[in-house]
């Protein structure tokens, strides 16, 4: 029995991938909707036994089944940017229908929480230390521990808050696992809330995620080990909560403001979450990548984990391409190969041809990377060395026709429209910023205002309350480091 | 318009079902946006009664998100992404096209009530890049042509 796999991940069905669907069906054949690969420049893509063909448009489906090998790219396995993958987290990702519940155990679905609750909390909270997950959000935060500090303060009621709210441009990992694998998340939530003693879970998703919504809906309805005492009495609930399209509202205290029913504003750190988080309690809060990552170091223990990448950055990362990309998609490999490795190999250079000028690593938050510093390692620390981060792994790339200029003055109107408004030097100092790159490229007080300009990105830095305002300085810092020509042509004119 | 009779009971209905909930505000406001596109004025008084909570708590609420429009929306809803990897991917220099094909400029609706237009800033479709999201349908690899076919479909 022929099986197709076709993806019914949101990035898939924008291309067409339902239409084709329906093609194969009406050809009498029967097709298993799952996550995508990521191998997002073959989408619509459909998996014959093993076979890609793509990208499919709905025309393509009849020669495809009478065995015509224009659009045959190759069985999964010989593709080389699938090849070199390590795929632990998305191992599943477009492989099962993502809310099947029978082919989330066949593929090894809740061997995490069994050995969780085998072995107790207390080897939990030991495990996730000792993998060396450090959060997938951007902060890096070691996560075990942040859990021992739940587990460790006393409360009646204490929260797992699951960060959905992937803001960051060039990011999409957190909505391809959501839509690809949502029990993995939920299994990692519950395995959080048994380590920590906390019986309820709250997944804070952004409200450009409407497909996401829907198949975490499905999934948490169908759990099976959601909602129900377990063998020791445990009990966890989880209940889906929207954003409505504020950006600061990835930022873990306004999310948590938020999901109170309140303004996204920051708050003063501390108090930390792990203390005094959701609802006044003790609250671990973590990314959707980093309690994904959580069910299999315990099923195959963590020094497998451990024994991926590098120094202080353990395990895989899902990294995503895109922007101005041959093959963009989600490339998930043990941390520790260069920014040129990923682009190159993986990525095959820009989409239109040109000369990579600029990589912007880590979302609206990052640094701009010009050519130079492409041998820079996919490490947390090698990154922060370099005056950039990696964030949440996303990676968009821009020929030579970029305009660094701009896009500093993009990075300050951004975070001017985002800025919650609590503190000032996020408040006003973006939208000085603004004006001052502005009256840089027109050439007016040239000099005297790159002083302002340098003096804004100091107090924005060391002055803003959290850090969209404390970040936005990466990118215009780094523009102004390395492409400092394009702030000079309106002066030149 | 019946729906305007019936809009108190909605909201209202709304409201009540969410008492339960852990901090409830944003739930049913998100609830009501969903039911109607925006959030109607009339809807903060019988929220803020329902719930317990001031006018102002509500209003305040209402007024930080981007997604809780004060008027209704046209009978279609095109948002386009311009964040960085859209960018990186041209969107910038099809944007004066859209406007032209749909015949309303950003942040407003077509006079008809026919469209409105907005940016986004995120459909997490970057690898897909330029992305736009039509009545919550995302579209990958947009131009104006794909989306003024969008919209007519």
């Amino acid at each position: 029995m022929t099986t197709v796999l076709i993806a019914k991940d949101s990035g898939a069905k924008s291309v067409g991938a339902d239409a084709v669907t329906a093609a194969f069906e009406a050809a009498g054949v029967d097709v298993i909707r799952t996550g995508s690969r990521g191998l997002y420049w073959l989408e619509p893509m459909a998996e014959i036994d093993g076979v890609v063909y793509g990208p499919l448009q709905a025309e393509d489906v009849a020669g495809v089944l009478n065995g015509e090998g224009a659009k045959c790219v190759g069985p999964l396995a010989d593709i080389p940017e699938f090849a070199k993958q390590t795929r632990i987290v998305f191992k599943r990702v477009g492989a099962i229908d993502p809310t099947d519940v029978a082919a989330y155990r066949a593929h090894g679905g809740e061997g995490g929480l069994h050995a969780a609750q085998t072995m107790g909390p207390e080897w939990v909270l030991k495990a996730v230390a000792e993998s060396g997950l450090r959060g997938r959000g951007g902060a890096g935060f070691p996560t075990g521990i942040k859990w021992r500090t739940v587990a460790e303060a006393p409360a009646q009621q204490k929260y797992i808050v699951c960060n959905a709210d992937e803001g960051d441009s060039g990011t999409f990992a957190d909505r391809m696992l959501m839509e690809g694998d949502p029990f993995l998340l939920l299994e990692g939530m519950m395995i959080a809330g048994y380590a920590v003693g906390a019986s309820k879970g709250f997944i804070y998703l952004r409200s450009e995620y409407p497909d996401a919504a829907d198949t975490l809906a499905t999934a948490i309805a169908n759990a099976p080990f959601l909602d129900r005492d377990s063998a020791d009495g445990f009990r966890f609930t989880v209940e889906l909560r929207m954003g409505a399209g504020a950006y600061i509202c990835g930022e873990e205290t306004a999310l948590l403001e938020s999901l109170e029913g309140k303004r996204g504003l920051a708050r003063a750190k501390p108090p930390l979450p792990a203390h005094t988080g959701a609802f006044g309690q003790p609250t671990v809060v973590n990314n959707v990548l980093t309690l994904a990552a959580v069910p299999d170091i315990l099923a195959k223990g963590y020094g497998i984990f451990h024994s991926y990448g590098r120094k202080q950055s353990r395990g895989t990362m899902p990294f995503q391409l895109a922007g101005n990309i041959k093959h963009s998609g989600l490339f998930e490999v043990p941390f520790g190969l260069t920014l040129r490795q990923l682009i190159e190999d993986f990525g095959g250079g820009t989409r239109s041809g040109r000369p990579v000028r600029a990589v912007q690593v880590g979302g609206p938050l990052g640094a701009y990377f010009p050519e130079s510093l492409l041998d820079t390692r996919m490490e947390y620390e090698a990154f922060a060395r370099a005056g950039g981060m990696l964030g949440h792994g996303g990676v968009v790339v821009f020929d030579d026709t970029v305009d660094l200029a701009a896009q500093a003055r993009f990075a300050f109107a951004f975070c001017a429209h985002e800025s919650c408004g609590k503190c000032t030097p996020c408040r006003i100092g973006a939208q000085r910023g603004v004006e001052t790159v502005d009256k840089i490229t027109s050439g007016e007080n040239v000099d005297a205002n790159f002083t302002v300009l340098n003096d804004l990105l100091e107090v924005m830095r060391d002055g803003s309350l959290c850090a969209l305002g404390g970040l936005t300085p990466t990118p215009v810092a780094s523009a102004l480091r390395w492409f400092k020509e394009d702030f000079d042509k309106g002066a030149s004119q | 318009m019946t729906e305007s009779a019936e809009l108190p009971d909605i909201i209202h209905a709304i409201a009540r079902n969410c008492i339960g909930l852990d901090g409830p505000l944003m739930e049913v406001l998100v609830r009501i946006n969903q039911r109607f596109g925006y959030v109607p004025q009339e809807a903060q008084a019988i929220v803020a009664d329902v719930l317990n909570v001031s006018q102002a708590d509500v209003a305040g609420v209402t007024g930080f998100y981007s997604d809780f429009r004060s008027t209704p929306p046209g009978r279609v809803i095109v948002q386009l992404c311009r964040a960085e990897a859209c960018q990186a991917a041209g969107v910038e220099a099809v944007v004066k096209d859209v406007e032209a094909a749909l015949g309303c400029a950003f942040g407003e609706t077509r006079s008809d009530g026919a469209v409105t237009l907005e940016d986004a800033y995120c459909f997490g479709n970057c690898a897909l890049s330029p992305a736009a999201m039509i009545d919550g349908f995302l579209v990958g690899r947009v131009d104006a042509q794909t989306i003024s076919d969008a919209v007519k479909s």
